[in-house]
């Protein structure tokens, strides 16, 4: 009766909860670990490793100009994840903020474009925001009626949105807004109709800040908030509770597409000044990276969206001037990815050898 | 001699963590017989059985077969013997045929639908099965199902059949079908069990009863030379005596009136039919019946969390007012004035919110009050020192996760919370279930204490020691329906488990 070699080598267990510290050293250590990695690729290319770190940097920081569009690329990303951070607490997994992005961008855009000469400023772009919150929200309701009414899967839902939205703009961008006949393009729009700046960036980097604030307070202390946690936790405990579960999902996708749209609308508005089919450019993607790495927590994501925007940024300038290939760039972001994410495997789960667990047996 | 048996059990033991489920069991099972497997919820069935179809290996003892000891590590090694066994909850694939689901996992063979057919066809004739090879599981009924699993364990030459539980989902019809069948797989030399609590049904159909107790083996007897009050004897054991403190109350007072209540489960199963019973103020009224029967359910029919077929559910308000419960959802019995607490038995799947603290849990039924969109966070806090005082839960402070208490702290933590609520009903659904003895006893008497207060208390239990020492009268449930209602102080542990194990049965004077 010896059953001692159906024991696998390794297997894993899953951690009680780790000390903070300890789990914040393995994640700084993953960013050591991934900056290591990133080496290997550029010393393939002939490059040197510490030379590349360091043009990432400066080329992303090092000027004001650069500062200024790392900047821009954050704050797209900063909103995004601020917007599915509440479904994600729900376990609603929304990926389909690309399509919601989208759609507050064609709903800000028909107004900059019709609109621009029939009211002032200040209330052309008020009516932008709102028609791009109105927008996003429902493009993310519908999902989440039919979540709530047939239990139909939300994470093919919400993805197939994206495609449909994205063949809408491509009509518009061929047809009924095309500029010059047979450019493709939608124009560029009016003066009137653009997001005015504040120290030469777009004002969209104060109303992100404020929806940091905003989502920090309303996930944390609003009865709202507190639905949206107990149903991520137990559904069957939110029904106990007598919450109406198919609701408060439906209304969390609202907002949470509301807020896609009016990032929408600060890209269109602020950053792009046109609308065209890639005005998402993946966003909606990378912020749900964001919105895991910082743990769902609003302020580490001005932090997390940050380095990725330098890594952006900088990679971008690493092309330009050591002639590394475009895509290494994209293999030192990935690398970077792949250790942050999977080093939360280590804090949640630990590893247990076969000879270890014998002993543990016999005590 | 050994080689009369199919599969000789010595010494059987099988520890999960500190529970032992079965301890030193001897088991014999021979060819040409059925042998039923009796024994309460708990007491160790599925467990043994699970070791001979090589789910679980045992710690301690041995397994022939045929008279060779065996070691099982699978149920690939299982089949190797010649063991099948049908689970409760059938392993089915719902989106491939019954063809597709009977050769599933058998690798080495050519995979020739055509053979497979015919075989699958001869079995079905030989032992009257009626089941369509192409037809997909989603498209069956339960019975249909359970033919499919039956006809897999035969497809790979399985001769000694474990049936767990099988006619727990069927009709009286369907039964007495599979019952057709088990004959005639008996007279083809082949050994079966069947896990079962249903005395008619082990008295019709089995040759030989093997009881376990609390994962004790207790004897085997012949079918033919025992009688049901025999076997519940065995099956329950002698009543101990716990001393639980039982107080009476001086004016009881109607407080929840059912009638007729019946309800159907998402598959379509009837979990309660027509059950009537009347909950006063001031008393506990225990709910025993094997697990199962519908008490779950009755719980939440009660509570609006589950929808009920028909019937009536009035509950009688402090000043003397009926309110229908029937079609209302919680918040609007809530909105009504009905105070109704309820520990459901999934504490933490339910009743709480695992990844939260004291105080969040505490707020799960306040979170509503006040005004504005901003949640309260002070009352429900207090709330929190205060249970963590009175019931002295153990945990560093009121924001630790309830998910990482230990059993019983998280349920005081959640009794702590309906009781809290001044309740006029309190509904408790197994409260002890896995506490120590120590917990269990101040759950008992937090209990006792609202009984006192005029709380009618309705206490579903497993442990028919407990229920007879607690509750002033007890219901017994018996696959969805009222076996009876019986007085506590008066009734006897027998009669109890009778009643249990006797479907529909109706008070029958001894």
């Amino acid at each position: 009766m010896i059953n001692e070699t159906k024991t696998p080598f390794v297997r894993l267990a899953k951690r009680d909860a780790m000390d903070p510290k300890k789990a914040w050293l393995i994640r700084v250590g993953s960013i050591v670990v991934a900056l290591i990695l990133s080496s290997i690729p550029m010393m393939i290319t002939g490059n040197n490793p510490f030379t590349a770190y360091g043009i990432i940097i400066s080329g992303s920081l090092g000027k004001s100009i650069y500062l200024k569009q790392t900047i821009k690329t954050a704050i797209p990303l900063l909103g995004c994840a601020l917007a599915i951070a509440p479904c994600f607490k729900m376990r609603f997994w929304n990926i389909g903020a690309e399509g919601q992005i989208t759609a507050g961008a064609i709903a800000a855009s028909y107004f900059a474009l019709y609109w621009y000469d029939k009211v002032p400023h200040p209330v052309l772009l008020s009516i932008m925001f709102v028609s791009a919150a109105i927008a996003g929200g429902i493009w993310g309701f519908i999902p989440a009626f039919f979540k709530a009414k047939w239990n139909t899967n939300e994470t093919l839902f919400t993805l197939m949105m994206n495609y449909i939205i994205i063949g809408i703009v491509a009509w518009l961008q061929g047809g009924p807004w095309e500029g010059r006949k047979g450019s493709q393009l939608i124009p560029m729009f009016d003066k009137a109709s653009r997001l005015p700046e504040v120290f030469g960036i777009h004002c969209g980097w104060i109303i992100v800040l404020v929806l940091v604030v905003f989502m920090h307070i309303y996930m944390n202390y609003t009865k709202h908030g507190y639905e949206i946690a107990v149903i991520g936790d137990s559904e069957n405990t939110a029904r106990y509770a007598g919450m109406n579960v198919g609701w408060i999902m439906m209304r969390t996708m609202f907002l949470s597409g509301a807020i896609c749209g009016i990032v929408g609308f600060m890209v269109v508005a602020g950053a792009n000044h046109t609308l065209y089919k890639g005005v998402a450019n993946g966003v909606g993607f990378t912020s749900i990276t964001v919105a895991w790495l910082s743990q769902l927590n609003a302020f580490a994501m001005i932090i997390i969206s940050m380095i990725l925007a330098i890594l952006t940024k900088g990679a971008n300038t690493l092309q330009t001037k050591l002639k590394v290939p475009a895509s290494i760039s994209g293999i030192v972001t990935g690398i970077l990815l792949f250790c942050m994410l999977g080093c939360e495997f280590f804090i949640n789960y630990q590893l247990i050898f076969r000879h270890k667990t014998s002993e543990e047996v016999r005590q | 001699m050994e080689n009369n048996y199919a599969i000789e059990m010595r010494g059987i033991t099988k520890r999960f963590g500190q529970v032992v489920a079965n301890d030193g069991i001897d088991l014999k099972i021979k060819r040409g017989e059925i042998l039923s497997l009796l024994g309460e919820n708990g007491s160790g069935k599925t467990t043994l059985m699970n070791m001979l179809s090589g789910i679980y290996q045992p710690d301690e003892g041995e397994i022939f077969a045929n008279g060779k000891a065996v070691i099982i590590r699978s149920p690939k090694d299982a089949y190797d013997h010649g063991i099948g066994m049908i689970h409760q909850h059938y392993k089915l694939v719902d989106v491939f045929t019954a063809a597709q689901n009977i050769v599933l996992g058998l690798n080495d063979q050519k995979l020739d639908l055509r053979a497979i057919n015919s075989k699958v066809q001869d079995i079905c004739k030989k032992y009257s099965f009626a089941i369509d090879p192409a037809m997909r599981i989603y498209d069956m009924s339960v019975s249909q199902k359970q033919t499919v699993e039956i006809v897999k364990v035969l497809y790979r030459g399985a001769d000694i059949l474990i049936l767990d539980e099988p006619t727990a989902v069927l009709t009286p019809q369907e039964t007495e079908r599979l019952f057709d069948v088990l004959r005639n797989m008996k007279n083809d030399n082949k050994a079966i069990v069947i896990i079962t609590h249903k005395l008619n049904e082990v008295m019709e159909i089995s040759d030989e009863v093997a009881v376990l107790r609390k994962g004790k083996y207790i004897g085997t007897v012949q079918t033919s030379e025992t009688n049901p009050q025999a076997l519940t004897d065995m099956m329950v054991g002698h009543a101990v005596v716990l001393n639980i403190n039982r107080p009476k109350y001086d004016q009881p007072k109607i407080r929840l009136q059912v009638q007729g209540l019946s309800c159907i489960d998402h598959e379509g199963i009837k979990k309660l039919d027509n059950v009537s019973f009347t909950a006063m103020g001031g008393e506990i009224l225990g709910i025993a019946g094997i697990a199962g029967s519908g008490q779950k359910e009755l719980l939440e029919c009660v509570t609006g969390l589950h929808h009920a077929s028909a019937g009536t559910i009035r509950m009688t308000s402090n000043d003397d007012q009926h309110i229908e419960l029937i079609g209302k959802t919680p918040m609007q019995i809530r909105k009504a004035g009905v105070r109704m607490a309820f520990v459901p038995e999934d504490r933490l799947g339910m009743g709480l919110v695992g990844s939260m603290g004291m105080t969040g849990n505490m707020m799960l039924r306040s979170w509503r009050h006040g005004k504005g969109v901003f949640l309260n966070k002070k009352s429900p806090e207090q709330l929190a020192q205060k249970v963590w005082k009175d019931l002295e839960v153990v945990t560093p402070d009121t924001a630790f996760p309830v998910r990482r208490m230990s059993g019983g702290n998280v349920q005081k933590v959640l009794v702590g919370r309906e009781i809290a609520s001044h309740p006029s009903i309190l509904m408790t659904a197994y409260p002890v279930r896995g506490l120590d003895i120590n917990t269990s006893y101040t759950i008992y008497n937090l209990l006792t204490e609202q009984k006192m207060q005029g709380v009618a208390v309705i206490f579903v239990g497993e442990d028919l020691d407990v229920l007879l020492e607690l509750c002033d009268r007890i219901l017994v449930l018996c696959g969805g329906k009222v076996s009876g209602i019986a007085e506590a102080r008066t009734t006897t542990k027998e009669r109890i488990g009778y009643m249990m194990t006797t479907v529909g049965g109706e008070e029958k004077t001894k």
